[in-house]
Protein backbone atom coordinates (compact mmCIF):
# COMPACT_ATOMS: atom_id res chain seq x y z
CA UNK A 1 0.00 0.00 0.00
CA UNK A 2 1.43 3.19 -0.80
CA UNK A 3 2.50 5.58 2.13
CA UNK A 4 3.01 8.77 0.09
CA UNK A 5 2.36 9.99 -3.00
CA UNK A 6 3.74 12.93 -4.82
CA UNK A 7 2.41 14.45 -7.84
CA UNK A 8 3.42 17.19 -9.67
CA UNK A 9 4.77 18.59 -6.58
CA UNK A 10 6.83 22.13 -7.39
CA UNK A 11 8.39 24.71 -5.71
CA UNK A 12 9.07 27.99 -6.90
CA UNK A 13 11.25 30.70 -4.71
CA UNK A 14 10.87 34.60 -6.55
CA UNK A 15 12.85 33.43 -10.03
CA UNK A 16 13.98 29.60 -9.05
CA UNK A 17 12.65 26.43 -9.23
CA UNK A 18 13.47 24.59 -6.34
CA UNK A 19 11.57 21.84 -7.06
CA UNK A 20 10.09 20.84 -10.50
CA UNK A 21 7.10 18.92 -11.38
CA UNK A 22 8.23 15.84 -8.70
CA UNK A 23 6.41 12.49 -8.67
CA UNK A 24 7.29 9.67 -7.09
CA UNK A 25 5.04 7.01 -4.97
CA UNK A 26 6.55 5.65 -1.41
CA UNK A 27 5.01 2.14 -0.04
CA UNK A 28 4.23 1.52 3.24
CA UNK A 29 7.53 0.45 5.55
CA UNK A 30 9.49 1.40 3.05
CA UNK A 31 13.23 3.56 3.20
CA UNK A 32 14.00 6.00 0.58
CA UNK A 33 16.58 8.34 0.32
CA UNK A 34 17.03 11.66 -1.31
CA UNK A 35 20.25 12.12 -2.46
CA UNK A 36 21.63 15.52 -4.45
CA UNK A 37 24.58 17.74 -4.37
CA UNK A 38 23.58 21.22 -2.55
CA UNK A 39 20.96 23.25 -4.49
CA UNK A 40 19.32 20.09 -5.71
CA UNK A 41 15.41 20.50 -3.75
CA UNK A 42 16.19 17.76 -1.44
CA UNK A 43 15.41 19.57 1.97
CA UNK A 44 12.50 21.94 0.11
CA UNK A 45 11.11 18.61 -0.91
CA UNK A 46 11.16 17.68 2.80
CA UNK A 47 10.10 20.87 4.16
CA UNK A 48 6.73 20.66 1.48
CA UNK A 49 5.71 17.41 2.76
CA UNK A 50 6.12 18.35 6.27
CA UNK A 51 3.76 20.87 5.91
CA UNK A 52 6.32 23.24 6.73
CA UNK A 53 6.12 25.35 3.49
CA UNK A 54 3.35 25.10 1.18
CA UNK A 55 3.83 23.78 -2.61
CA UNK A 56 3.81 26.61 -5.64
CA UNK A 57 1.81 23.61 -7.60
CA UNK A 58 1.17 19.98 -7.21
CA UNK A 59 0.30 18.08 -3.95
CA UNK A 60 1.15 15.12 -1.83
CA UNK A 61 -1.22 12.32 -0.37
CA UNK A 62 -0.04 11.06 3.17
CA UNK A 63 -1.66 8.24 3.92
CA UNK A 64 -4.63 9.86 1.97
CA UNK A 65 -4.01 13.37 3.53
CA UNK A 66 -3.23 16.31 1.15
CA UNK A 67 -0.48 18.40 2.57
CA UNK A 68 -2.24 21.32 1.20
CA UNK A 69 -5.39 20.84 2.40
CA UNK A 70 -5.19 18.35 5.48
CA UNK A 71 -2.20 20.32 7.02
CA UNK A 72 -3.27 18.94 10.87
CA UNK A 73 -4.35 15.77 9.77
CA UNK A 74 -0.79 15.17 8.38
CA UNK A 75 1.23 17.05 11.10
CA UNK A 76 -0.44 13.97 13.33
CA UNK A 77 1.15 11.05 11.29
CA UNK A 78 4.76 12.50 11.08
CA UNK A 79 8.13 13.17 12.28
CA UNK A 80 10.62 15.49 11.49
CA UNK A 81 14.37 15.34 12.56
CA UNK A 82 15.59 18.86 10.50
CA UNK A 83 19.12 19.37 9.53
CA UNK A 84 20.25 21.00 12.68
CA UNK A 85 19.51 19.41 15.69
CA UNK A 86 16.04 20.42 16.68
CA UNK A 87 15.97 20.78 20.48
CA UNK A 88 15.32 23.03 23.55
CA UNK A 89 18.46 23.57 24.66
CA UNK A 90 17.65 24.78 28.20
CA UNK A 91 15.41 21.73 29.25
CA UNK A 92 16.90 18.54 30.36
CA UNK A 93 16.84 15.50 28.06
CA UNK A 94 13.76 13.82 29.91
CA UNK A 95 12.20 17.47 29.41
CA UNK A 96 12.76 17.65 26.11
CA UNK A 97 10.99 14.33 25.43
CA UNK A 98 8.07 14.94 28.08
CA UNK A 99 7.73 18.16 25.89
CA UNK A 100 7.13 16.45 22.55
CA UNK A 101 4.74 14.26 24.44
CA UNK A 102 2.97 16.83 25.82
CA UNK A 103 2.19 18.62 22.53
CA UNK A 104 0.93 15.29 21.54
CA UNK A 105 -1.72 14.92 24.38
CA UNK A 106 -0.08 11.40 25.64
CA UNK A 107 -1.15 10.55 28.68
CA UNK A 108 1.24 10.18 31.87
CA UNK A 109 1.17 6.24 31.86
CA UNK A 110 1.85 6.51 27.35
CA UNK A 111 4.31 9.14 28.09
CA UNK A 112 6.22 7.53 31.02
CA UNK A 113 5.89 3.91 28.62
CA UNK A 114 7.73 6.15 25.11
CA UNK A 115 10.33 7.93 26.97
CA UNK A 116 11.17 4.64 28.41
CA UNK A 117 11.26 2.86 25.05
CA UNK A 118 13.16 5.93 23.50
CA UNK A 119 15.27 5.98 25.88
CA UNK A 120 16.57 2.14 25.99
CA UNK A 121 16.41 1.99 22.09
CA UNK A 122 18.81 5.07 21.98
CA UNK A 123 20.97 4.18 24.88
CA UNK A 124 19.98 8.08 26.14
CA UNK A 125 19.74 7.02 30.05
CA UNK A 126 22.93 8.34 31.22
CA UNK A 127 22.30 11.81 29.58
CA UNK A 128 18.23 11.90 30.47
CA UNK A 129 18.95 14.60 33.41
CA UNK A 130 21.64 17.27 31.64
CA UNK A 131 20.39 19.97 29.96
CA UNK A 132 19.94 19.43 25.99
CA UNK A 133 22.24 22.76 25.26
CA UNK A 134 25.56 21.20 27.10
CA UNK A 135 25.10 17.53 25.49
CA UNK A 136 27.97 16.84 22.57
CA UNK A 137 26.88 16.88 18.97
CA UNK A 138 26.44 13.51 18.65
CA UNK A 139 23.95 13.02 22.01
CA UNK A 140 22.17 15.85 20.79
CA UNK A 141 21.31 14.04 17.57
CA UNK A 142 20.22 11.20 18.64
CA UNK A 143 17.86 12.86 21.40
CA UNK A 144 16.98 15.07 17.96
CA UNK A 145 15.85 12.23 16.74
CA UNK A 146 14.04 10.44 19.40
CA UNK A 147 12.12 13.61 19.56
CA UNK A 148 11.21 12.90 16.28
CA UNK A 149 10.10 9.06 17.22
CA UNK A 150 8.11 9.73 20.17
CA UNK A 151 5.05 10.77 18.64
CA UNK A 152 4.50 7.11 16.89
CA UNK A 153 4.96 8.47 13.47
CA UNK A 154 3.65 6.42 10.50
CA UNK A 155 6.11 8.69 8.55
CA UNK A 156 9.74 10.00 9.51
CA UNK A 157 11.68 12.77 7.36
CA UNK A 158 15.52 12.34 8.72
CA UNK A 159 17.05 15.29 7.05
CA UNK A 160 20.83 14.17 6.81
CA UNK A 161 20.83 12.63 9.99
CA UNK A 162 24.24 11.68 10.29
CA UNK A 163 25.75 14.99 9.73
CA UNK A 164 28.70 15.80 12.02
CA UNK A 165 28.22 12.47 14.01
CA UNK A 166 31.59 10.53 14.93
CA UNK A 167 32.45 6.65 12.89
CA UNK A 168 30.58 4.99 15.98
CA UNK A 169 27.65 7.52 16.76
CA UNK A 170 26.76 7.20 12.90
CA UNK A 171 26.68 3.06 13.23
CA UNK A 172 24.46 3.14 15.88
CA UNK A 173 21.97 5.28 14.22
CA UNK A 174 22.50 3.34 11.18
CA UNK A 175 21.33 0.57 13.21
CA UNK A 176 18.24 2.21 14.51
CA UNK A 177 17.53 3.15 11.14
CA UNK A 178 17.67 -0.32 10.27
CA UNK A 179 15.77 -1.12 13.07
CA UNK A 180 12.90 1.06 12.18
CA UNK A 181 12.80 -0.28 8.64
CA UNK A 182 9.25 -1.83 7.82
CA UNK A 183 7.39 0.10 10.68
CA UNK A 184 7.78 3.04 9.58
CA UNK A 185 8.11 4.80 6.20
CA UNK A 186 11.22 6.85 6.21
CA UNK A 187 12.41 9.76 3.96
CA UNK A 188 16.10 10.33 4.79
CA UNK A 189 17.91 12.93 3.24
CA UNK A 190 22.21 12.51 2.65
CA UNK A 191 25.32 13.57 1.08
CA UNK A 192 27.06 10.30 1.95
CA UNK A 193 26.73 7.47 -0.71
CA UNK A 194 27.11 4.46 1.42
CA UNK A 195 24.51 5.74 3.62
CA UNK A 196 22.26 5.67 0.99
CA UNK A 197 23.62 2.08 -0.28
CA UNK A 198 23.61 0.76 3.09
CA UNK A 199 20.06 1.77 4.61
CA UNK A 200 17.61 2.12 1.64
CA UNK A 201 14.74 -0.13 -0.42
CA UNK A 202 14.75 3.21 -3.30
CA UNK A 203 16.76 6.14 -4.05
CA UNK A 204 16.60 8.90 -5.41
CA UNK A 205 18.60 11.12 -7.32
CA UNK A 206 17.28 14.98 -7.59
CA UNK A 207 19.22 17.63 -9.05
CA UNK A 208 18.10 21.27 -9.50
CA UNK A 209 14.74 20.75 -8.25
CA UNK A 210 14.59 17.41 -11.09
CA UNK A 211 13.80 14.01 -9.76
CA UNK A 212 16.93 12.49 -12.25
CA UNK A 213 16.04 8.80 -11.28
CA UNK A 214 14.56 6.80 -8.04
CA UNK A 215 15.23 2.91 -8.04
CA UNK A 216 17.31 0.32 -5.82
CA UNK A 217 20.95 0.83 -5.87
CA UNK A 218 21.84 -1.72 -7.44
CA UNK A 219 19.87 -1.15 -10.53
CA UNK A 220 21.24 2.25 -10.69
CA UNK A 221 24.82 0.77 -10.48
CA UNK A 222 23.67 -1.59 -13.35
CA UNK A 223 21.74 1.21 -15.60
CA UNK A 224 24.92 3.43 -15.27
CA UNK A 225 27.67 0.69 -15.86
CA UNK A 226 29.31 0.81 -12.86
CA UNK A 227 29.76 -1.31 -9.64
CA UNK A 228 30.37 1.50 -7.43
CA UNK A 229 27.30 3.46 -6.00
CA UNK A 230 29.62 6.73 -6.20
CA UNK A 231 30.54 6.60 -9.57
CA UNK A 232 26.78 5.89 -10.45
CA UNK A 233 25.44 8.78 -8.78
CA UNK A 234 27.83 11.46 -10.41
CA UNK A 235 27.34 10.01 -14.06
CA UNK A 236 23.57 10.81 -12.91
CA UNK A 237 24.17 14.17 -12.06
CA UNK A 238 26.62 14.87 -14.69
CA UNK A 239 24.37 13.33 -17.40
CA UNK A 240 27.01 11.03 -17.76
CA UNK A 241 26.08 8.18 -20.95
CA UNK A 242 27.22 4.58 -19.91
CA UNK B 1 -2.61 21.32 27.96
CA UNK B 2 -0.76 21.46 24.56
CA UNK B 3 -0.28 25.11 25.31
CA UNK B 4 0.34 24.70 29.29
CA UNK B 5 3.29 22.22 28.01
CA UNK B 6 4.99 24.95 25.49
CA UNK B 7 4.39 27.72 28.13
CA UNK B 8 5.87 25.57 30.89
CA UNK B 9 8.89 24.65 28.73
CA UNK B 10 8.99 28.98 27.69
CA UNK B 11 8.56 29.52 31.72
CA UNK B 12 11.91 26.60 32.76
CA UNK B 13 13.84 28.48 29.52
CA UNK B 14 13.10 32.27 31.32
CA UNK B 15 13.48 31.03 35.01
CA UNK B 16 16.73 28.64 34.46
CA UNK B 17 18.55 31.79 32.70
CA UNK B 18 20.39 33.14 35.92
CA UNK B 19 20.62 36.31 34.23
CA UNK B 20 17.03 36.82 33.56
CA UNK B 21 17.04 36.45 37.25
CA UNK B 22 19.50 39.04 38.12
CA UNK B 23 18.04 41.85 35.88
CA UNK B 24 14.30 40.79 36.22
CA UNK B 25 14.42 40.80 39.97
CA UNK B 26 18.20 41.72 41.32
CA UNK B 27 18.06 44.99 39.31
CA UNK B 28 14.46 46.89 39.83
CA UNK B 29 15.54 45.68 43.81
CA UNK B 30 18.58 47.51 43.49
CA UNK B 31 17.56 50.71 42.27
CA UNK B 32 14.35 50.55 45.08
CA UNK B 33 17.12 50.14 47.76
CA UNK B 34 19.55 52.43 46.04
CA UNK B 35 16.91 55.33 45.93
CA UNK B 36 15.29 54.89 49.24
CA UNK B 37 19.27 54.77 50.99
CA UNK B 38 19.12 58.23 48.36
CA UNK B 39 16.16 59.68 49.83
CA UNK B 40 17.40 58.73 53.72
CA UNK B 41 20.37 60.65 53.45
CA UNK B 42 18.46 64.18 51.37
CA UNK B 43 16.50 66.62 53.20
CA UNK B 44 14.22 67.10 50.55
CA UNK B 45 11.28 64.74 48.90
CA UNK B 46 12.97 63.04 45.87
CA UNK B 47 12.08 59.46 46.17
CA UNK B 48 9.55 58.31 48.73
CA UNK B 49 8.88 55.07 48.80
CA UNK B 50 5.08 55.20 48.15
CA UNK B 51 5.82 57.60 44.84
CA UNK B 52 8.86 55.15 44.11
CA UNK B 53 7.90 51.95 44.46
CA UNK B 54 4.77 51.92 41.87
CA UNK B 55 7.08 53.50 39.27
CA UNK B 56 10.32 50.53 39.75
CA UNK B 57 7.33 47.83 39.69
CA UNK B 58 6.44 49.19 35.80
CA UNK B 59 10.45 49.86 35.15
CA UNK B 60 10.58 45.83 36.29
CA UNK B 61 8.26 44.40 33.41
CA UNK B 62 10.92 46.11 30.89
CA UNK B 63 12.96 43.08 31.63
CA UNK B 64 9.73 40.61 30.71
CA UNK B 65 9.75 41.73 27.38
CA UNK B 66 13.35 41.34 27.19
CA UNK B 67 12.78 37.83 28.35
CA UNK B 68 9.99 37.49 25.99
CA UNK B 69 11.59 38.54 22.54
CA UNK B 70 14.76 37.25 23.81
CA UNK B 71 12.98 33.37 23.82
CA UNK B 72 11.25 33.79 20.67
CA UNK B 73 13.97 35.63 18.99
CA UNK B 74 16.22 32.37 20.10
CA UNK B 75 13.49 30.06 19.28
CA UNK B 76 12.96 31.50 15.67
CA UNK B 77 16.82 31.37 14.94
CA UNK B 78 17.02 27.80 15.81
CA UNK B 79 15.33 24.31 14.53
CA UNK B 80 13.57 23.51 17.06
CA UNK B 81 10.85 25.95 16.32
CA UNK B 82 10.59 24.40 12.85
CA UNK B 83 10.13 21.37 14.63
CA UNK B 84 7.10 22.35 16.70
CA UNK B 85 5.70 24.21 13.58
CA UNK B 86 5.49 20.37 12.06
CA UNK B 87 3.58 19.18 15.29
CA UNK B 88 -0.36 19.55 15.57
CA UNK B 89 -0.32 22.90 16.91
CA UNK B 90 -2.12 26.08 15.96
CA UNK B 91 -0.40 29.79 15.51
CA UNK B 92 -2.43 30.76 18.82
CA UNK B 93 -0.59 28.20 20.47
CA UNK B 94 2.23 29.64 20.12
CA UNK B 95 1.09 32.81 20.67
CA UNK B 96 -0.06 31.90 23.99
CA UNK B 97 2.50 29.98 25.30
CA UNK B 98 4.88 32.58 24.99
CA UNK B 99 2.30 35.15 26.43
CA UNK B 100 0.98 33.27 29.37
CA UNK B 101 4.21 32.41 31.53
CA UNK B 102 5.24 36.34 31.56
CA UNK B 103 2.14 37.33 33.15
CA UNK B 104 2.65 35.62 37.00
CA UNK B 105 5.83 36.09 36.70
CA UNK B 106 5.20 40.00 36.55
CA UNK B 107 3.11 39.09 39.25
CA UNK B 108 5.58 37.89 41.43
CA UNK B 109 8.27 40.47 40.69
CA UNK B 110 5.41 42.96 41.57
CA UNK B 111 4.99 41.43 44.86
CA UNK B 112 8.57 40.98 45.69
CA UNK B 113 8.91 44.88 45.00
CA UNK B 114 6.35 45.53 47.54
CA UNK B 115 7.61 43.07 49.60
CA UNK B 116 10.76 44.95 50.13
CA UNK B 117 9.02 48.43 49.92
CA UNK B 118 7.21 47.09 53.02
CA UNK B 119 10.27 46.70 55.08
CA UNK B 120 11.75 50.15 53.34
CA UNK B 121 8.66 51.78 55.22
CA UNK B 122 5.80 51.24 52.58
CA UNK B 123 2.38 51.61 54.68
CA UNK B 124 0.44 48.05 54.70
CA UNK B 125 -2.67 48.48 53.18
CA UNK B 126 -5.09 46.66 51.10
CA UNK B 127 -4.45 49.33 48.39
CA UNK B 128 -1.03 47.33 47.53
CA UNK B 129 -2.85 43.82 46.69
CA UNK B 130 -4.76 46.42 44.34
CA UNK B 131 -1.42 47.71 42.75
CA UNK B 132 -0.48 43.99 42.46
CA UNK B 133 -3.09 43.21 40.44
CA UNK B 134 -3.72 46.59 38.42
CA UNK B 135 -0.18 45.53 37.08
CA UNK B 136 -1.54 43.03 34.66
CA UNK B 137 -2.34 44.98 31.92
CA UNK B 138 0.82 46.97 31.93
CA UNK B 139 2.26 43.79 31.92
CA UNK B 140 0.01 42.75 28.97
CA UNK B 141 1.79 45.86 27.27
CA UNK B 142 5.11 44.51 27.79
CA UNK B 143 4.42 40.70 27.06
CA UNK B 144 3.01 42.12 23.50
CA UNK B 145 6.18 44.34 23.00
CA UNK B 146 7.80 41.21 23.95
CA UNK B 147 6.43 39.27 20.87
CA UNK B 148 6.60 42.17 18.43
CA UNK B 149 10.24 42.65 18.73
CA UNK B 150 10.88 39.06 19.19
CA UNK B 151 9.05 38.40 15.89
CA UNK B 152 10.94 41.00 14.47
CA UNK B 153 14.32 41.10 15.49
CA UNK B 154 17.47 38.72 16.32
CA UNK B 155 18.03 37.46 19.17
CA UNK B 156 21.00 39.46 19.47
CA UNK B 157 19.73 42.65 18.29
CA UNK B 158 16.66 42.39 20.96
CA UNK B 159 19.49 42.71 23.84
CA UNK B 160 20.19 46.17 22.34
CA UNK B 161 16.38 47.00 21.18
CA UNK B 162 14.60 45.54 24.15
CA UNK B 163 17.78 46.04 27.06
CA UNK B 164 18.71 49.09 26.06
CA UNK B 165 16.32 51.37 24.21
CA UNK B 166 12.81 50.32 25.83
CA UNK B 167 14.13 50.02 29.69
CA UNK B 168 15.86 53.91 28.48
CA UNK B 169 12.24 54.70 27.39
CA UNK B 170 10.49 53.19 30.22
CA UNK B 171 12.33 54.74 32.29
CA UNK B 172 12.91 58.60 31.29
CA UNK B 173 9.17 58.79 29.52
CA UNK B 174 7.32 56.93 32.67
CA UNK B 175 8.44 59.73 35.24
CA UNK B 176 9.24 57.19 37.47
CA UNK B 177 12.52 59.19 38.49
CA UNK B 178 11.07 63.34 38.28
CA UNK B 179 8.01 64.98 38.16
CA UNK B 180 7.14 65.27 34.80
CA UNK B 181 5.43 68.32 35.14
CA UNK B 182 8.89 70.05 36.39
CA UNK B 183 10.12 69.44 32.94
CA UNK B 184 7.29 70.32 30.62
CA UNK B 185 6.55 71.01 27.21
CA UNK B 186 7.44 68.82 24.71
CA UNK B 187 8.93 65.82 26.67
CA UNK B 188 6.03 65.70 28.80
CA UNK B 189 3.25 65.94 25.79
CA UNK B 190 5.82 62.84 24.05
CA UNK B 191 6.01 61.13 27.44
CA UNK B 192 1.86 61.44 27.68
CA UNK B 193 1.22 60.57 24.41
CA UNK B 194 2.90 57.13 25.34
CA UNK B 195 1.85 54.10 27.93
CA UNK B 196 4.21 54.04 30.04
CA UNK B 197 3.74 57.45 32.04
CA UNK B 198 0.34 55.98 31.96
CA UNK B 199 1.12 52.86 34.04
CA UNK B 200 3.03 54.93 36.10
CA UNK B 201 0.40 57.36 37.23
CA UNK B 202 -2.32 54.54 36.93
CA UNK B 203 -0.40 52.34 39.93
CA UNK B 204 0.46 55.54 41.92
CA UNK B 205 -3.43 56.03 41.75
CA UNK B 206 -4.29 52.56 42.59
CA UNK B 207 -1.79 52.49 45.56
CA UNK B 208 -3.60 55.46 47.15
CA UNK B 209 -6.71 54.15 46.66
CA UNK B 210 -7.87 56.48 44.10
CA UNK B 211 -9.39 54.70 41.82
CA UNK B 212 -11.62 57.41 39.57
CA UNK B 213 -7.87 59.05 38.71
CA UNK B 214 -6.52 55.59 37.75
CA UNK B 215 -9.04 54.57 35.04
CA UNK B 216 -8.67 56.98 32.42
CA UNK B 217 -5.09 55.78 32.51
CA UNK B 218 -6.11 52.06 32.62
CA UNK B 219 -7.62 53.01 29.24
CA UNK B 220 -4.29 54.49 27.65
CA UNK B 221 -2.53 51.19 29.04
CA UNK B 222 -5.09 48.69 28.13
CA UNK B 223 -5.09 51.08 24.14
CA UNK B 224 -1.43 50.39 23.88
CA UNK B 225 -1.38 47.27 24.99
CA UNK B 226 -3.78 45.23 22.56
CA UNK B 227 -3.05 47.89 20.20
CA UNK B 228 0.38 46.61 20.19
CA UNK B 229 -0.85 42.42 20.92
CA UNK B 230 -2.79 42.55 17.60
CA UNK B 231 0.11 43.96 15.56
CA UNK B 232 2.40 41.61 17.27
CA UNK B 233 0.31 38.44 16.59
CA UNK B 234 -0.02 39.37 12.89
CA UNK B 235 3.53 39.39 12.57
CA UNK B 236 4.23 36.60 14.48
CA UNK B 237 1.64 35.14 12.14
CA UNK B 238 3.62 35.99 9.19
CA UNK B 239 6.73 35.41 10.11
CA UNK B 240 5.64 31.84 11.23
CA UNK B 241 4.16 31.28 7.37
CA UNK B 242 7.36 32.87 5.96
CA UNK B 243 9.21 30.31 7.96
Amino acid sequence: MGAIKIENLTKVYKNVTAVNHLSLSIEQGELLSLLGINGAGKTTTIKMLSCLTKPTEGDALLLGKSIVTDTSEVKAIIGVSPQETAVAPGLTALENLELICGIHNFSKNKQNQKIHELTDLLNLKEVLNRKAGKLSGGWQRRLSIAMALISEPQILFLDEPTLGLDVIARSDLWDLIRCLKGKVTIILTTHYMEEAEALSDRIAIMKDGTLLICDTAENIKKKTGTDKFEEAFVRIVKGVKS
Amino acid sequence: MKILTLANRNTKEILRDPLNLAFGLGFPLVILLLLSAIQANVPVSLFEIQHLTPGVTVFGLAFMTLFSATIIAKDRGSALLQRLYTAPLSAWDFVLSYTLPILPLSLIQCAICYGIALCLGLSLTIHIVWAILFILPVSLLYVALGLLCGSIFTDKQVGGICGALLTNLSAWLSGIWFDLELVGGVFKKIAYALPFAHAVDMERAVLTGNFQDAFPHLLWVLGYGLGILLIAVWVFMRQMKRQ
